[in-house]
């Protein structure tokens, strides 16, 4: 009997410390959607090997849709919580610098001619200048934010308003399109593979990130910084060098976000490409249960977070709602992270807690 | 109820994840009385206070006011001002970014408009009335943090309380400041208010308190009268332990011999912009020295300047003879110099994140970017300071800001350690901590200094200076004036130095 | 000191952008200068949206920089905005600068009265292009304005036409309540209630090329049957050819799926003329030849003979588009 009772608060103790951890948060909003889908239309989990136009087998379904649209989300939740944990702000100008990135590529891939024939430079060299680009952008907004200490929402608010402009008078007002395949490879699919291209190019980023979590003091710092400024610096941290860096990183996701933009319909519209993606991206960090205010951080939280929401996407386009609604069912999601997140929920939650495991004990000595 | 009891707390339980804070705990305050709650840190003072002001639920336990027959339930910190109880933290929490008036006034007034003029008046009034020398406008922040831990008294005084805690309120006071301050309790205590201080300085307590309850591992240890209580025994209750106040704590520990070699630091026209005279300084191997002075008097600001803390504006530095630069923190600890900050929270632990990594933050940075430890060996490493320094915490993950504010200390001095400094500063490494750990530091730092490690050391109490120190520089108006040597020392030369009668 | 450097790099950001819009015009602005000095050129103040909304707009804004020269006897300045209030702003200001003609786009179609009437009462003449305003038709000359409805019925027409065992359509819609979608939506509808059609989905993707990529997905992850993709621009019917391609749903010219599109857009036409797109409806911008019309019978001493004038708007299809077309009307 005693064994049994340990063992059940073992289990209540494991249930616990997952409740505890951040990483519930996404979870369970993902176990809610799964949920929603098999009572709905499990349809929604099928996948099926089909043909493209190029002729190649590849995966579809929603569940690919998923994967698919959700990896520049993904990309830029990794930036977005690097500059969130270290600055204490986030970054709003990412859609904006999305397109810089953007139409760097075209730029360099369309020369002057905004409709070649043939590309102009190797992709790989454009990719290489838009990075570049990008982590110029990123640098900006991190020297604003770093060394000015300007706020980071009013500081990337610049690069917000001017951004699209400036991506438009990159390419000279046009409207550069590509002809060539391959650059369709890396919005769409490779040639042979049945999974599309973005989400390698996702978990590529991932998997580097967590190399340099792991390789590096990157967290350390970053956390440092994010939770007290004074004390890093007197243990050595340069406070305004780490967040410039999570900038600049930041800058760098863009980038690679961006590629993948143009890739998809191989040209760009500087006004609505990435429109309101750094809500979604500020969201996903949220929805991670990273705290805002910046300090600690969980990137897979972050990066499940940006999954999560490209779900909620994909499903409210599934069920047919209007897509300028879309905005209103996040915003209930982010009711419903502010509700669960503020200490008083918390409190009451762990009371009920309590009370349920005490009703339970009454019952097993009676 | 206890005839005249004005606040009976009886059986309180509270537990936290991993740790029992309270345990049985019963406490009775009178009227008129000035009680003083005693005990080591972690032995439950902070979380009995707080389960009293309604800043956590207890788990167990009754609490009974004077004038309510039922017991009564204090749900937020709210319910405990309504109540008339009234708290002033060891640490401040005031608004810095409202003007004192405001910060008087905030949460207080009945109805949604602010009558701005009468408000300021009335501030004027109170700090003239308590002698407070900052203005009813003026921005809190730009008060020191005496007179910010003065405006909170006042602001706790102020309301109309039954009974006041004062939770280590002159840990940032200077003594006059303190005697200002007694003053002030005891005609609360002529006009019935019952006052709850809790204090780290023995002699405070035997100088204001009528009563002391002492706590130790989260259960009660007794009440006592004063006078019943000589402080030989109330330490011994406090540590479980007896203990000889006066233990001679240097005498068995092995001076270092330096051999006349070169100073292992050495400063000269040293100078930041925190507004201290240019100073020279040294220190040789294996020698305990420390600044002392009034608060106020630029030591802190002169260790932070060899640091290079603050921005440093000029003068020489040379280590072990050689002359080096110093222009910031990574600087200094990349020549095997380590600095225990004044301000614990504010610049010393990093609050949200865990012990392990609050240890290896120092020699983490010092290792590079690219090479971070090992999990494994950071668990091994905090396990071995853990353990060395007789840290009290739930595991190396638990976050250091749970910790009590001794055993923050430890986990920054092993900080510190690990770094493996030639000379190592400690600001202010005993201020806020129990009496048993401010022994144990000074042992370390004597045991540190025998191996051949140089330390300066600061601390308000003199005599821990003297315990520990072979040569003092003296500090005031933000100037060195003089310097005693070993033979000098004694408390009232000390005194006579910082005042600033002959040493001139 | 803080606050300054940022009001600075706020308003750097701002002229950056003016630069991103002007960079086209940069020597027709210099041209306008240049030309202050000389007294008998007609002093014209343009405002118009943000030449970045949309290729449509740009090719606008460039037809009207080309037809506003000095060489052809005009004087302009040029504001832009997408906001109604900083419009009306840069209209006073046009006004106080005493230009001869003001020509409008409007953001939005309320409250331009009062500040119209205030033209009217300096001797400024008014003219609307691209848009409507709900303000009273004496206070402007004339309005020159494409007919969305007629635009979205050739295109229907057209897509009735076409011969299809029967005709499944996804819908895809601007920026709700826009001239452009509710004229293009309403053709549609119609067609649908008469029965002449089925809507597979309406879905709006506010003229972004990303969301009716996401919307078609939708679609075909679904497994909905359709035949027709009817984008009220280019831009998102690109955005669904590029889902149809992912899913080898082959569409064009005697294939599965019809696509029609509007605007013109070259790229868009060069699409129809490699058949790989159906239709393409002509959204017309090249407003300025008619607003030259109407300035010239002002200046003779006539008045135009309409206050509202409709331009001519094709619709091409894939099988008899040249590219001679696709050089003209290509925007």
């Amino acid at each position: 009997m005693g064994k049994t009772i340990a063992k059940k608060s073992d289990h209540v103790n494991a249930l616990k410390s997952l409740i505890g951890n951040q990483i519930f948060i996404p979870i369970a909003a993902l176990l809610l959607l799964v949920i929603f889908h098999l009572i709905m239309d499990p349809s929604f989990f099928a996948i099926k090997m089909g043909t493209n136009s190029a002729g190649n087998a590849v995966l579809s379904g929603y569940l690919i849709t998923i994967l698919d649209s959700g990896s520049e989300l993904a990309i830029l939740a990794i930036g977005m919580t690097l500059v969130t944990a270290a600055s204490g702000g986030q970054d709003i100008s990412v859609g904006a610098t999305i397109a810089i990135a953007g139409s760097v590529i075209l730029r360099v891939l369309c020369g002057t001619n905004s409709r070649p024939d043939s590309l102009q430079a190797p992709i790989i060299v454009a990719f290489l200048v838009a990075c570049v680009a990008g982590m110029l952008c990123g640098a900006f907004n991190g020297i604003l934010v770093a060394k000015f200490k300007i706020q980071p929402m009013v500081a990337t608010l610049i690069l917000f308003t001017a951004g699209r402009s400036i991506a438009a008078w990159i390419n000279n007002n046009e409207l550069p399109v590509i002809s060539d395949k391959t650059f369709t490879y890396f919005g769409e699919y490779i040639p042979g593979i049945p999974i599309p291209t973005p989400f390698f190019i996702a978990m590529a980023c991932v998997l580097v990130i967590a190399l340099v979590l792991k390789f590096t003091n990157l967290r350390l710092y970053i956390q440092s910084v994010g939770i007290n400024e004074g004390a890093s610096k007197l243990n050595g941290l340069n406070p305004a060098f780490v967040k410039f860096l999570s900038f600049v990183i930041l800058g760098l996701c863009v980038a690679v976000a961006g590629l993948i933009k143009v890739s998809r319909i191989s040209t760009i519209n500087y006004s609505v490409i990435a429109k309101d993606i750094e809500m979604d991206a500020i969201l996903a960090v949220a929805l991670g249960g990273n705290a805002l205010g910046g300090g600690k951080f969980n990137m897979t939280a972050s990066i499940l977070g940006a999954y999560v929401i490209q779900c909620l996407t994909t499903t409210l386009y599934k069920f047919n709602v209007q897509s300028d609604a879309l905005p209103a069912y996040k915003a209930v999601v982010v009711i419903a992270l502010v509700v669960f997140s503020a200490p008083m929920v918390k409190e009451k939650a762990a009371e009920l807690g309590k009370k349920i495991k005490k009703n339970k004990k009454a019952g097993e000595v009676a | 109820m206890k005839e005249n009891a004005v606040l009976e707390m009886k059986h309180i339980h509270k537990s936290f994840p991993g740790v029992k804070a309270l345990q049985n705990v019963d406490f009775t305050l009178c009227e008129g009385e000035i009680h003083a709650l005693m005990g080591e840190n972690g032995a439950g003072k902070s979380t009995l206070i707080k389960v009293l002001t309604g800043v956590y639920g207890k788990d167990q336990g009754e609490i009974f006011l004077k004038g309510s027959e039922k017991e009564v339930s204090i749900k937020s910190p709210q319910d405990a001002q309504n109540l008339g109880i009234s708290t002033v933290y060891q640490e401040i929490t005031l608004c810095p970014n409202l003007t004192v008036a405001e910060n008087m006034f905030i949460g207080r007034s009945k109805g949604a408009s602010v009558n701005w003029k009468m408000m300021n008046r009335k501030t004027e009034e109170i700090l003239q009335s308590l002698d407070i020398p900052a203005k009813a406008t003026q921005l809190l922040s730009s008060c020191s943090i005496a007179i910010q831990q003065m405006v909170a008294i006042a602001r706790a005084v102020d309301e109309d309380c039954k009974v006041l805690i004062l939770d280590e309120p002159t840990s940032s006071l200077d003594d006059q400041e303190v005697q200002k301050l007694f003053v002030l309790m005891k005609e609360l205590r002529s006009k019935g208010v019952g006052i709850i201080f809790v204090t780290h300085f023995l002699e405070q307590v035997y100088e204001v308190c009528d009563k002391i309850t002492v706590l130790r591992d989260g259960k009660l240890v007794g009440e006592y009268e004063i006078k019943d209580l000589p402080r030989v025994k109330l330490v011994a209750k406090m540590l479980g332990k007896d203990l000889d106040e006066k233990e001679d704590i240097r005498s068995g520990q092995p001076t270092f011999d330096a051999q006349g070699a070169a100073p292992v630091f050495e400063a000269e026209g040293l100078k930041s912009n925190a507004g201290i005279q240019p100073f020279n300084f040294y220190i040789n191997k294996g020698e305990v020295n420390g600044f002392t002075g009034l608060l106020g008097s630029g030591r802190s600001e002169s260790v932070r300047a060899i640091f290079g803390a603050d921005h440093v504006l000029g003068g020489k530095v040379k280590m072990d003879g050689k002359e080096v630069k110093i222009s910031k923190p990574l600087d200094a600890m990349k020549n095997g110099i380590a600095y225990l900050p004044e301000d614990r929270k504010a610049d010393g632990i990093i609050g949200d994140l865990s012990v392990r990594e609050n240890i290896i933050l120092t020699s983490q940075v010092l290792k590079g970017f690219f090479h971070p430890y090992s999990k494994a060996e950071s668990v091994k490493i905090a396990e071995e300071y853990i353990d060395l320094l007789d840290i009290k915490t739930a595991s190396t993950e638990t976050p250091i800001g749970s910790l009590s504010g001794g055993n923050q200390q430890k986990v920054i001095l092993a900080r510190c350690l690990l770094a493996h400094p030639e000379y190592l500063i400690l600001d202010e490494p005993t201020r806020g901590i129990d009496i048993g750990t401010k022994m144990d530091i000074q042992k370390l730092v004597l045991k540190l200094a025998s191996e051949g490690m140089s330390v300066t050391f600061i601390s308000s109490e003199t005599d821990e200076m003297l315990n520990t120190c072979s040569r003092l520089i003296v500090m005031r108006d933000r100037k060195v004036v003089g310097e005693l040597h070993e033979s000098e020392l004694s408390q009232g030369s000390i005194m006579n130095a910082i005042a600033g009668g002959e040493t001139e | 000191m803080k606050k300054k450097l940022l009001a600075a790099l706020l308003v750097g950001a701002m002229v950056l952008g003016m630069v991103g819009c002007g960079s086209k015009s940069s020597d027709a602005t210099a041209g306008s200068a240049a030309a202050s000095t000389s007294g008998d050129l007609i002093k014209v103040g343009i405002i118009n949206n943000d030449p970045n909304e949309s290729g449509y707009r740009t090719a606008n804004d460039a037809d009207m920089k080309a037809m506003f020269t000095e060489e052809n006897g005009y004087e302009a300045s040029f504001a832009y905005s997408l906001k109604n209030d900083e419009q009306i702003t840069a209209a006073q200001k046009f006004i106080q600068d005493g230009v001869d003609y003001l020509l409008l786009s409007a953001a939005d179609t309320a409250g331009w009265d009062s500040v119209l009437k205030d033209a009217q009462d300096a001797g400024i003449r008014v003219i609307l292009f691209d848009r409507t305003i709900d303000a009273d038709e004496s206070l402007y000359e004339a309005s020159i304005v494409s007919d969305m409805a007629k635009e979205g019925e050739t295109a229907v027409t057209w897509l009735k036409d076409q011969g299809l065992d029967s005709i499944n359509v996804i819908h895809i819609q601007g920026v709700m309540g826009s001239a452009a979608q509710q004229g293009r939506t309403g053709a549609l509808d119609d067609a649908a209630a008469a029965g002449d059609l089925t809507i597979v989905d309406q879905q709006t993707a506010e003229w972004n090329a990303e969301k009716a990529q996401q919307i078609v997905q939708s679609a075909i992850d679904a497994g909905k049957d359709f035949n027709v993709i009817y984008a009220e621009n280019d831009d998102m019917a690109k955005g669904a050819v590029a889902a149809l391609d992912k899913a080898n749903i082959s569409h064009g010219v005697g294939k599965d799926v019809v696509v029609m599109g509007f605007d013109c857009n070259a790229w868009a036409l060069e699409e129809l003329l490699n058949q790989n797109w159906n239709y393409d409806g002509q959204c017309n911008p090249f407003q300025a030849s008619y607003i030259d019309e109407v300035i010239k019978t002002i200046q003779d001493g006539g008045t135009p003979e309409e206050k509202v004038i409709i331009m001519e708007e094709k619709g091409f299809d894939a099988t008899t588009i040249t590219q001679d077309d696709v050089d003209k009307y290509g925007i």
